[in-house]
């Protein structure tokens, strides 16, 4: 609980954190610091310094551009909840930041900083999957955009480089009779994801499936599409026996974690089991 | 006693403004000028041996005032004591060096400690303590550990084996060649981590003018710290005062003697300064003591009417790397006695094998022995039931012991006082609504859902007393509990008692008796707890005993009070003290109810003294040391009802109902915190909580990110009811109510787990209940 030596920086825009990041080739950067600062309390992070992001006013914010939702990177969760555009046009994210931590997680943590932590087991990354969304980042050589397929590459690793700072997601809004859907089994100790499942289905006039993507967050090392699942739907009439048979996929060609309380073997069942709940529910939802 | 107006009201517990606020006074609210801190450098090898510490890196940095490894404080410190000396089972108690010198037994063990001017320096320079280590093979199973080969912990124990007790009452081969039904089953009783709120901790002050050492610390018996730590350290009592006065919460952890609070005490006397040390929270998962861990062997014998002839354990209990204080007498007597629970089995055989290991120290933990015994024989009973075709609430009403042979002499020789048990199970079924449930089970299994109702019927031993039982076991000290009654001029009242409530609200109950006995106003009743240097000497809170024991000694206090203010009323009312009432607070001469005195004016003329008679001392308090003749025996039914979901194997919980009968009940709000609290921590054992170790010793639980405590979003609504049937062993009829709950509830879930599943054929899955456990078991039988 008590951290080594570290120096603290307040970065008051981005192109000072940029320039921090360059002097400081060791920091760390500090969003909400939910995950981050307990790990430096038990010494399993020991950056030499930590530069805070939080402050920074361009980093927050929701807005509506048009045909997506862009969200700051330094957003609390807390402000998304409570975000009425949100709310309406793209519920799944609430739904999930409902099963987040605790309140005081909930009104310190950011989208950005779970995003680029990529913690295996946390509920974002899933959601962010489904959604197609795309991650804006700035680095010493200007700005890029990240699709998010491409986003999560390891075990705590992004497709970010280590002196760029991850600045928004923009999200594309859904078209109509679109439904989502978060289904979680958490670990009853910690609260994260053994197994999360975001799912977002469009169904098209004749009530067959026009698009749809499946995020899975907690089963493996980092959160994927399941794109085998998504293929098997497409075009079709999801039926329970739809919903079923593609779900039977939604293992298949996955690397799954093992800990004391979920086996490989067991995450895998669970990883068919909600995805196949959250379509469900998608597809209801999306029926309306 | 004649029951007033505080006794059995819902008083707001007067503690709650205080620690709600963060105005409690816990050890590490304690700030002392000139205070060092420390910290303690702990094994990660479950078994080795120490071949070099360098200390030197650690010295040079800043703010770091000393180093001691193991070598530095032998001559300072006593090893840990052990303090139930179990007779008759070829005992073997090694040594407890606070810290190890030689080699390290478990992940946690203490190597060497630091004391630096900051929190930070020291955790730097514990790090920077370099230790060369010689891994050895590390046991954590208590079964491999006895077996041919296994690593040895101890030269001087063979096999890792501390002791063989046993109990045997009655023949039970007889029995079991009689039978008409045997069952046998290995059952597991997992390891816990008892989790209180706040971790232990200490603040060492030792003033070399005066030779006297002042510790505040974590503590649910500050006297018998106070006499350990004079053991260990070599001060007299005289000059160690122990101050434990808000302890937030211990569940048993906080009573054992530890190595922190030694070590503290011991650095403090050398350097002359004070020294604080407070547990992290994995720190106290590593270091403070763990709870159960039973392997058992069950063997039941009975009729195919469903009534039991014999019951045999054989058990191996998880003692840990050393002998915690009072670690061999809970899987042992606090075990073995209680095998018969509340039925009328005439038979009962217990070996119990103690097992030293390379894990976290086992001591008593909320129950301790009992929710053994108890989940032992609640899980057999329903196997029996499953084997006879007979109806679970059925078979134990055919076992119970019936009302109207009590006082009842079990076979393990303890005499349950009192009892109904009956009349809990009928209420508890009327609650649930048993008939019903068991209808919507049915179709519900037809929609493919999975209800399952689970029973526990209980009796438990508490508010452990006499002090004669306790020699008897080999319970080095005994099992009394003191109390101070001290009325001032004013004729407010000031008790002093040697229980140390730490969660448990006597300073509410405590206050309502005494409010009652004395006719005065409950807001004129101070509670002073947890300072040596205040009260008398007391045994402190642990089994239930507090309210039992501690609160009978407040009554017998309060009752010399009142006689010796009745003479004085008697003397200035010119009556014989026969001819004084006392009603209300008041003393009148009978037939004269106008010729009266108040309480506080009877407590100013105590004091004042102007017109007392020779042979009446002046002042007013008395004090009392109260050895019951007898434990206390609550009983009950739980009954929960869940539904698992067989896709994933989680378990939902849709009712808990308990009936509990703890005698006459002093507070009901304070009385249903207790069995809530209780509920939580023996449901959580059933579904939630284990303590895991891998094969090398690591404990893979040793946070709460990994120990799944129960959230309130993770558990049920309690329906909490009562029964009354008062003790006969107080002059409250009160029996203890802190365990219950705990007891009662962990096989009443893993019985309705298991009821849940029966339609896959599963009869017995051992806890915890995980989901993956369970949906292996499913998956296992559908095949």
């Amino acid at each position: 609980m008590y951290p080594s030596t570290f120096s603290y920086y307040r970065a008051g825009s981005v192109q000072e954190a940029l320039k921090l990041l360059v002097e400081n080739p060791d920091a760390k950067l500090l969003a909400g610091g939910h995950s981050l600062i307990p790990a430096m309390k038990l010494r399993l992070a020991a950056p030499s310094a930590l530069i805070d992001i939080s402050r920074i006013a361009e980093l927050a914010g929701i807005r509506d551009a048009g045909d997506r939702i862009v969200i700051g990177a330094m957003t609390r969760y807390d402000d998304i909840q409570r975000s009425d555009l949100i709310r309406q046009v793209l519920p799944i994210l609430p739904e999930a930041i409902d099963v987040i931590g605790d309140l005081q997680v909930r009104n310190m943590g950011t989208i950005g900083g779970s995003l680029a932590h990529a913690d295996p087991a946390a509920d974002l990354p899933a959601v962010v999957l489904a959604l197609g969304a795309e991650i804006k980042a700035v680095g010493p050589n200007g700005e890029r955009t990240i699709p998010v397929d491409q986003f999560f590459v390891d075990l705590f690793t992004t497709a970010l480089q280590p002196n760029e700072i991850l600045t928004e997601v923009a999200i594309p809004k859904p078209p109509a009779r679109t439904g989502m859907s978060y289904q979680k089994f958490a670990n009853p100790a910690s609260g994260y994801a053994v197994v999360g499942v975001a799912a977002v289905v469009t169904l098209a006039d004749n009530g067959t499936v026009s698009a749809v993507r499946v995020g899975v967050t907690g089963a493996g090392p980092y959160a994927v599409r399941r794109q085998n699942v998504e293929q098997a739907l497409v075009g079709k009439e999801p039926t329970a026996e739809a919903i079923e048979a593609a779900s039977q996929l939604a293992s298949e060609g996955m690397t799954f974690n093992s800990d004391i309380f979920a086996s490989e073997e067991y995450r895998a069942h669970l990883t068919r089991v909600f995805v196949k709940r959250a379509l469900t529910q998608a597809v209801q939802r999306a029926r309306g | 006693m004649a029951v007033t107006k505080m006794f059995g009201a819902s008083v707001k517990r007067r503690e709650d403004p205080r620690l709600l606020t963060g105005r409690g006074n816990f050890t590490d609210h304690i700030r002392l000028p000139g205070t060092l801190v420390m910290a303690i450098k702990r094994s990660p090898h479950a078994h080795a041996r120490i071949v070099r510490i360098d200390t030197s890196k650690a010295r040079a940095i800043p703010g770091v005032v000393a180093v001691y490894t193991g070598q530095d404080l032998v001559d300072k410190l006593a090893p840990v004591p052990c303090a139930w000396l179990i007779p008759d089972s070829d005992l073997k108690v090694p040594t407890y060096r606070a810290v190890t010198v030689d080699k390290v037994r478990y992940v946690g063990d203490a190597v060497a400690v630091v004391v630096a001017e900051n929190r930070y320096a020291a955790q730097d320079a514990v790090e920077a303590i370099d230790v060369e280590y010689e891994p050895l093979p590390a046991v954590v199973d208590q079964e491999k550990a006895l077996e041919a080969g296994a690593p040895q912990l101890y030269d001087e124990v063979p096999n890792n084996l501390a002791f063989h007790w046993k109990l045997h009452a009655g023949d039970f081969d007889a029995a079991w060649d009689a039978a008409e039904v045997r069952l046998s089953r290995r059952l597991v009783n997992h390891r816990l981590i008892p989790t209180a709120m706040e971790p232990r901790g200490a603040l060492a002050a030792y003033n070399p003018g005066t030779g006297e050492l002042t510790i505040w610390c974590t503590s649910q018996n500050p006297h018998v710290h106070r006499l350990l730590l004079s053991a260990v350290t070599g001060l007299p009592e005289t000059r160690i005062r122990v101050i434990a006065t808000d302890v937030g919460g211990g569940f048993g952890s906080k009573i054992p003697m530890y190595a922190g609070e030694m070590i503290a005490a011991a650095i403090s006397k050398d350097l002359g300064r004070p020294i604080k040390w407070i547990e992290t929270r994995q720190e106290n998962y590593v270091a403070t003591i763990h709870g159960r861990d039973h392997i058992q062997y069950v063997d039941i014998a009975a009729k195919r009417d469903g009534t039991i002839t014999g019951v045999r354990v054989r058990a191996y209990a998880n003692l840990g790397a050393y002998l915690s204080t009072a670690a061999p007498g809970v899987p042992t007597w606090l075990f073995g006695l209680m095998l018969q629970g509340p039925y009328a089995i005439p038979v009962v055989h217990c070996d119990v094998y103690g097992v030293l290991t390379n894990t976290t120290p086992t001591d008593a933990y909320r129950g301790a022995g009992r929710p053994e015994a108890t989940y032992l024989l609640e899980r057999m009973i329903d196997l029996l039931a499953r084997e006879l075709g007979m109806d679970p609430a059925e078979i134990r009403r055919k076992n119970f012991i019936p009302k109207d042979k009590f006082p009842y002499t079990t076979p393990t020789g303890l005499q349950y006082d009192s009892g109904d048990y009956e009349a809990t199970l009928d209420r508890a079924l009327e609650l649930v609504d048993y008939r019903n449930l068991r209808q919507q089970q049915a179709e519900l299994r037809q929609q493919g859902r999975y209800i399952g109702i689970g029973f526990s019927t209980y009796v438990e031993v508490c508010g452990l007393a006499p002090s004669q039982a306790a020699g008897a076991m080999g319970f080095q000290g005994g099992l009394w509990e003191s109390a101070t009654v001290r009325v001032h001029p004013t004729g407010k009242v000031t008790v002093f008692t040697g229980s140390n409530p730490h969660g448990q609200g006597e300073e509410t109950t405590f206050a309502q008796l005494v409010a009652d006995e004395l006719g005065v106003p409950f807001e004129d009743v101070e509670i002073v707890h947890g300072d040596t240097e205040m009260v008398p000497f007391g045994m402190g809170t642990y089994g239930s005993r507090s309210t039992a024991v501690g609160g009978a000694a407040l009554v017998h206090a309060c009752r010399k009070v009142k006689e010796k203010a009745q003479r004085i009323a008697a003397h200035l009312l010119e009556v014989s003290p026969e001819d004084i009432v006392f009603e209300n607070g008041r003393f009148f001469v009978k037939g004269a109810p106008d010729r009266a005195m108040t309480f506080q004016e009877v407590a100013l003329q105590a004091y004042l003294a102007w017109k007392l008679p020779r042979d009446i001392e002046p002042g007013l308090e008395a004090t009392h040391f109260f050895d019951p003749v007898n434990n206390t025996f609550p009983f009950g039914c739980h009954i929960c009802v869940v539904e698992v979901d067989p896709e994933t194997g989680k378990v939902n919980f849709l009712k808990y109902v308990a009936v509990d009968d703890v005698g006459n009940v002093i507070n009901p709000m304070i009385v249903d915190g207790q069995v809530h609290g209780g509920i939580a921590q023996g449901l959580a054992q059933a579904v939630y909580e284990y303590a895991a170790y891998d094969e090398t010793g690591q404990l893979l639980t040793a946070s709460l990110m990994d120990y799944a405590l129960p959230k309130a979003s993770m558990l049920p609504s309690f329906t909490v009811d009562r029964t009354v049937t008062p003790t006969p062993v107080n002059p409250m009829g009160v029996k203890g109510a802190g365990e219950t709950g705990t007891i009662a509830s962990t096989p009443a879930v893993a019985n309705a787990v298991i009821d849940a599943l029966a339609p896959f054929g599963i009869d017995h899955i051992d806890m915890p209940l995980t989901p993956e456990r369970i949906w292996r078991a499913i998956r296992e039988h559908a095949r």
